[in-house]
């Protein structure tokens, strides 16, 4: 086992993306995800890759447009206003199948909202966020480690699939620190294949075109349902998910990221006053781990969705459910974080024992 | 039969579907010869811009790429620098370069961004139309200025080389034309030069091209180009606004 | 075991650099930590706090709702913290600058002179490590040598005299009881 380092949530992002081979990184400041860019400045620099302070959200992500055309592994982070920006290019790299990875350090909103912890981007990051037909691979860590280990797999994952991908922080897991464990070796991004779309000037091939339009009639229909094929086999393979305690369960919180951690300490809770009690954890938001939920509704007669928004997942928990049980809610918006004992409460009265 | 004039490799065995009388075929001609000529085209990636010349990525005979509507120069710098080796260039009408994409170009010029740029001011928006562009001249009609631009309410136009020749920036800025055989001459030197100097590594070098729209004049191709000689380059001087290989001798 | 601890004070008196350095110390002796501080507008020298979990098990919530043990710098921290203690836990603070007191019944309060202590061995700034020590002592949570390497970890770029003197102070803090 790799030693173990005390890091906060946004470095280890920093690491993860290096380890995962990518040497491209643009993006402009903003709270709570400034550690990103101001380690990942050092660190490009330390070992030759790309780190460019850009004018704007809006030219970070177009840079990770052509850096991702280019055939490179890129990413960009950002917090909530800043991902709003980015979300016309995040829709033509959609549309032009292209793989980037970006990570949305999530604050309270609407608008400049505030710097607090939230998850109040959950419909933005999980039903495309910008215009057109389209879906974006969206995975939500809850540790300092998953923070180190998702950009691998949210790479992995964007090229396999020839999709952008976000991953889905918030502002307490970028300013939580964690021991992190170094849990793979770093990728050498010479040792990635060259990439068979990738422009790189048409030397003993035919040129490559990369685009997200076709006006010819019809094209564009039929280059729309050949991607939700795609999104069709992301949806089957991909789900993935964290079940404790649910075998038994009377109740099983769903909760992702943050109000996952807060959520499992609840569940300890409960389980310590003998209540039968579960937490499921979608790792993947797009996808949704719906089929879980679905079989799980089968006998579970009760769940509580918490996040820190007015209600956003609740929705996905709803159709995977299927109408079957009784779905209850915590919410926090704003930049409210729920505590232990507040979800705990939440827990009892769901169950009906509570005041 | 010797043939002593074709199309050059540097252009796809495609139709031009631009207006007759429009200047973007000129200008097409122009980069496919030097794409030829300076033996690039294996390693030159394109970009076209959202407006009449979106079609360029299908036009040009390299790789291509069509990014958001004025972000041609954020995306040329992702490009660049993720492949040095490769020749990038990035060709954008005036409200894809001078009205939304104007950050993008500020800012690619201030970093020095070894790209080049090919800009084609007809001062119009011509896709969506003939409505006012940010180059459009004062008293000019459009389909969003039918009574001519009003400086008193929709101010005045943006003359870019002006504008970015006040940055330490750039390398290189030119404006051109393409209204008379002994400008396109000018025009097809500038661009060369433009991308010789990406060639050798010396950095960010646009070509302003004055460029006719007949449609969207609502002229004559004829009378078009005689506008341009006559109206438009009296508003946008030609010349060099800026060269520093002058400053390295 | 867990114990969930929260720090706060001013900006300034290392409330932050307290939490990070037993985040070190309880990685250093094998337990699982979170540390989570107060960020951002309040950073700029208002008032600072921060969660810190030390426990046998995977740490579950990062967010400290009722700590078992509070370490409270200055006065406003006092009155804001004092009623989240859960009962029987400790409240640690800064005698020196904290002139009301404690008034629940059901904690233990420990008052420290952590800044005067500080002042006479020469910096007020180590006030900080005062009270690691003494807390160190009551708790029994984390060994002294253990402090002394983890501060080591925190301050990386400073000289060995600053070092040796948040020793001192963690000593002088750990001797207290």
């Amino acid at each position: 086992m790799a030693e173990k380092r005390l890091m906060y949530g946004n470095h280890a992002v920093v690491e993860g993306v290096i380890a995962a081979g990518c040497r491209f990184f643009a993006g402009y400041p903003i709270t709570p995800q400034n550690e990103i860019p101001e380690l990942m400045s050092i660190r490009m620099n330390a070992i030759g890759g790309v780190f460019i302070q850009t004018e704007s959200e809006i030219a970070a992500i177009n840079m990770l447009f052509g850096a991702a055309a280019a055939g490179k592994r890129a990413m960009t982070s950002s917090s909530s206003p800043g991902i709003s920006l980015m979300q016309e290019g995040i829709s033509y790299i959609a549309g032009a199948d292209m793989p980037v990875l970006v990570v949305n350090v999530i604050r309270g909103g609407p608008g400049l909202g505030n710097i607090a912890p939230a998850q109040s981007d959950y419909y933005q990051a999980t039903r495309g966020g910008g215009h057109g037909d389209y879906f974006t691979i969206t995975l939500a860590p809850n540790s300092g480690q998953d923070l180190f280990e998702f950009p691998k797999l949210a790479f992995e994952l964007a090229e396999k699939y020839r999709n952008p991908a976000l991953i889905l922080a918030d502002g307490l897991l970028g300013q939580m620190m964690e021991p992190v464990e170094f849990s793979y070796e770093p990728i050498d991004p010479k040792s990635l294949p060259e990439k068979e779309w990738a422009l790189s000037g048409c030397k003993n091939r035919e040129r490559r075109v990369v685009r997200s339009y076709d006006l010819k009639p019809g094209k564009l229909e039929e280059w729309n349902w050949r991607r939700l094929k795609k999104y069709e086999a992301i949806k089957k393979n991909e789900q993935r998910f964290e079940a404790i305690d649910c075998d038994d369960a009377d109740l099983v919180v769903v909760a992702y990221g943050t109000c996952s951690r807060v959520s499992g300490a609840a569940v300890r809770m409960a389980r310590v006053k003998g209540l039968k009690v579960g937490l499921l954890r979608p790792i993947t938001l797009w996808p949704f781990p719906t089929d879980v939920l679905r079989d799980m509704s089968q006998r579970v007669e009760n769940f509580l969705v918490v996040e820190m928004s007015c209600g956003q997942m609740i929705d996905d928990v709803k159709l995977a459910t299927e109408c079957r049980s009784k779905i209850h809610f915590h919410g926090r918006p704003g930049g409210g974080v729920p505590t232990p004992p507040e979800v705990f409460t939440k827990i009892e009265q769901a169950l009906g024992g509570g005041r | 039969m010797k043939k002593i004039f074709g199309r050059p490799d540097g252009l796809t065995d495609t139709l031009l579907r631009y207006c007759p009388g429009c200047g973007h075929g000129i200008v097409h001609r122009i980069i496919g010869d030097l794409l030829v000529t300076l033996n690039i085209r294996e390693r030159a990636v394109g970009i076209a811009p959202v407006g009449c010349s979106v079609f360029a990525d299908e036009y040009f005979n390299c790789d291509m790429i069509q990014p958001p509507h004025g972000r041609g120069p954020a995306v040329s710098t992702g490009i660049k620098r993720s492949r040095p080796d490769c020749i990038v260039f990035s060709y954008q009408g005036d409200g894809d370069l001078a009205a939304i994409g104007t950050a993008e170009i500020i800012h690619a010029g201030a970093r020095n961004e070894n790209i080049t740029i090919i800009f084609i001011n007809n001062a119009i928006f011509g896709m969506t139309g003939g409505q006012l562009a940010p180059t459009t001249l004062p008293g000019m009609k459009s389909t969003t200025s039918v009574q001519g631009r009003d400086i008193e309410k929709q101010g005045y136009p943006i003359k870019v080389c002006e504008l970015l020749s006040g940055l330490d920036g750039p390398y290189y800025l030119e404006r051109c034309a393409v209204d008379t055989p002994k400008n396109i001459i000018k025009t097809e030197k500038a661009i060369k030069t433009a991308f010789k100097n990406q060639i050798d590594n010396k950095g960010f070098s646009m070509v302003e091209i004055l460029s006719m729209c007949p449609t969207g004049w609502g002229k004559t191709p004829i009378q078009a180009k005689k506008w341009i000689t006559d109206v438009m380059a009296q508003y946008y001087p030609l010349g060099v606004f800026c060269d520093r290989s002058k400053e390295e001798k | 075991m867990t114990k969930e601890i929260i720090i706060a004070g001013f900006g300034g008196q290392g409330v932050v650099s307290s939490g990070i350095i037993l985040g070190y110390a309880g990685l250093i002796e094998d337990k699982h930590v979170t540390f989570f501080p107060s960020y951002g507008a309040e950073m700029r020298g208002g008032t600072a706090n921060c969660s810190v979990v030390i426990s046998s098990e995977p740490v579950a919530s990062p967010i400290v709702a009722n700590p078992d043990i509070v370490v409270i710098m200055n006065e406003p921290s006092l009155a804001r913290f004092e009623p989240t203690v859960k009962p029987q836990g400790l409240l640690f603070f800064n005698q020196t600058l904290i002139t009301s007191r404690p008034k629940r019944k059901d904690i233990t309060p420990i008052p420290v002179e952590a800044n005067a202590i500080a002042e006479e061995l020469g910096q007020g700034r180590i006030a900080n490590m005062v009270m690691l020590g003494v807390m160190a002592k009551k708790t029994g949570l984390l060994k002294i040598e253990t402090l002394k390497k983890a501060q080591r970890k925190r301050f990386i770029k400073a000289d060995e005299e600053q070092l040796s003197l948040n020793d001192k102070a963690l000593e002088r803090g750990y001797a207290l009881l």
